[in-house]
């Protein structure tokens, strides 16, 4: 076989440039990830605010984010803002996703928190505590447990969404992939190799986010 | 007698129903009140409004003799001196049975932390649960979990103790264990009000029984008199099928 052994061999050859490619698109996810759950945390809590002006902002920007594709906002920020001032690829790129991951995340939460049972409110107030200091101590806990099963679901599409970066020239695994293909006049060949850094990315995302589920879950019970 | 919480006018609605319909009702100092009625008669919603869980629509509220406006006074203070047992324990899932008593203690009080947790011992030994201390409420039985409740309340040194049917979600076997502790506080002179379907405890314990019937109260009085001679003929009909239960 060949064709097996060929493969095996440009895998072999890529490695170097894929694997540096493979280190910015995780730095791109995670940076866009933490900043996408201060993000979207930030919203939530707005959303759930009994002063209506600040639930309507957040639901103006979850719209706004929802109702447009995510590269449509990478080429604003990258395209449309570079004109007011100098935006790093990399930063574009990063709060695009975080901005777009946010407004995801920001329903997650909101799901979350309003999932944990009103007597949970209830006894911390009964106990003296302002609503701001039960949802810190309290609520909040409770439901970012419950929120990281979809938590984790968020991360893979934010993982992968990253490979939209490509379009504004970052040299992260897709593009990387697809320019290698077409030097080499071998594009499937790229393209399987690079699906298969995307799986073992996924894999150990999947890994992680359940190992600390699994951590959480032991101190409640 | 110091007067603790004193009721005039009170009303409650949500929307158009209308849940309480003008309550008036003084409670003294080391009173033990039972609030008993049929389920909707609004008794739950009564003790609810005593520690502002509802806002009521109307009428006055004054809490040690002082009139509460719910709009302009700090309720959290309030509810410091007030202490509340729900149905369903509200316990803290995530934390253990100590944090969950020391919590309020340290993070709204500013008790010491060590100091906090010394107390809370004293109080978890004081309802028989001192080796539970390091446990998660969720290894629990029912009754074990509404004495750390009441702890958990009385960690706040409050003057005041609310019952919200305490017993009404536990199985039949537990609900002694936490009647005992309930009857021990009473004991010790602390100010209660007790929402409650427990005929037997309202005959040993309360002061005074206050009947509730779609929102008003119908019969007022001490308890021994309540159950022997219960003046209204809507409270003698709820006797009845109380008792018989």
């Amino acid at each position: 076989m060949n064709g097996v052994a060929d493969f095996f061999r440009t895998f072999a050859d890529s490695s170097g440039l894929l694997t540096r490619a493979m280190l910015l698109t995780l730095e791109l996810t995670v940076v866009s990830i933490l900043l996408g759950i201060v993000i979207g945390l930030f919203f939530a809590l707005l959303k759930l605010s009994r002063i209506k002006g600040l639930a309507w902002i957040s639901d103006a920007y979850i719209y706004l984010i929802r109702g447009t594709p995510l590269i449509v906002q990478i080429f604003i920020l990258y395209f449309g803002l570079s004109g007011l001032f100098l935006i790093p690829d990399f930063w574009a790129a990063s709060l695009a996703l975080a901005f777009h991951n946010g407004a995801y995340i920001a329903e997650i939460f909101r799901g979350s928190i309003q999932s944990i049972d009103k007597g949970q409110m209830e006894g911390a107030t009964s106990l003296g505590m302002k609503r701001s200091l039960a949802m810190r101590r309290i609520i909040l806990p409770q439901a970012f447990r419950r929120a990281l099963p979809p938590l984790g679901n968020q991360f893979i599409i934010g993982l992968k969404d990253s490979s939209l970066a490509a379009f504004i020239s970052m040299n992260e695994l897709f593009n990387v992939a697809t320019t290698l293909g077409s030097n080499n006049f071998d594009e499937m060949t790229y393209l399987m190799i690079v699906a298969i850094y995307y799986l073992i990315l996924v894999g150990l995302l999947t890994l992680a986010v359940r190992a600390v589920e699994r951590r959480m879950a032991v101190s409640e019970r | 007698m110091k007067e603790m919480i004193r009721l005039e006018g009170l009303t409650k609605s949500f929307g158009e129903l209308k849940v309480l319909k003008g309550i008036d009702l003084s409670v003294e100092e080391s009173e033990v009140v039972c609030l008993v009625g049929a389920s909707g008669s609004g008794k739950s919603t009564l003790l609810r409004c005593l520690n502002f869980l509802e806002e009521s629509s109307g009428g006055k509220i004054y809490i040690e003799g002082k009139a509460i406006d719910p709009k302009t006074d700090d309720l959290n203070k309030i509810r410091e001196k007030v202490g509340m047992v729900f149905q369903h324990f509200n316990l803290f899932p995530h934390m253990t049975v100590l944090e969950n008593v020391i919590e309020a203690p340290v993070m709204v009080k500013k008790v010491p932390k060590e100091q906090a947790i010394r107390e809370a011992k004293e109080l978890l030994l004081k309802v028989g649960l001192e080796e539970k201390a390091d446990v998660y409420p969720g290894k629990l039985s029912g009754g074990q979990k509404q004495r750390v409740a009441i702890a958990r309340a009385l960690a706040m040194k409050p003057d005041i103790m609310l019952f919200d049917e305490a017993t009404s979600a536990l199985d039949p076997e537990l609900v002694e264990e936490v009647l005992r502790t309930m009857r021990e506080l009473a004991e010790e002179g602390m100010t209660m009000v007790v929402v409650t379907h427990e005929m037997n405890f309202a005959r040993e314990v309360a002061d005074t029984v206050v009947f509730l019937h779609d929102g008003t109260i119908i019969e007022k009085a001490p308890a021994q008199e309540f159950f022997k001679n219960p003046r209204e003929p809507q409270t003698q009909t709820f006797l009845q099928t109380a008792t018989v239960r």
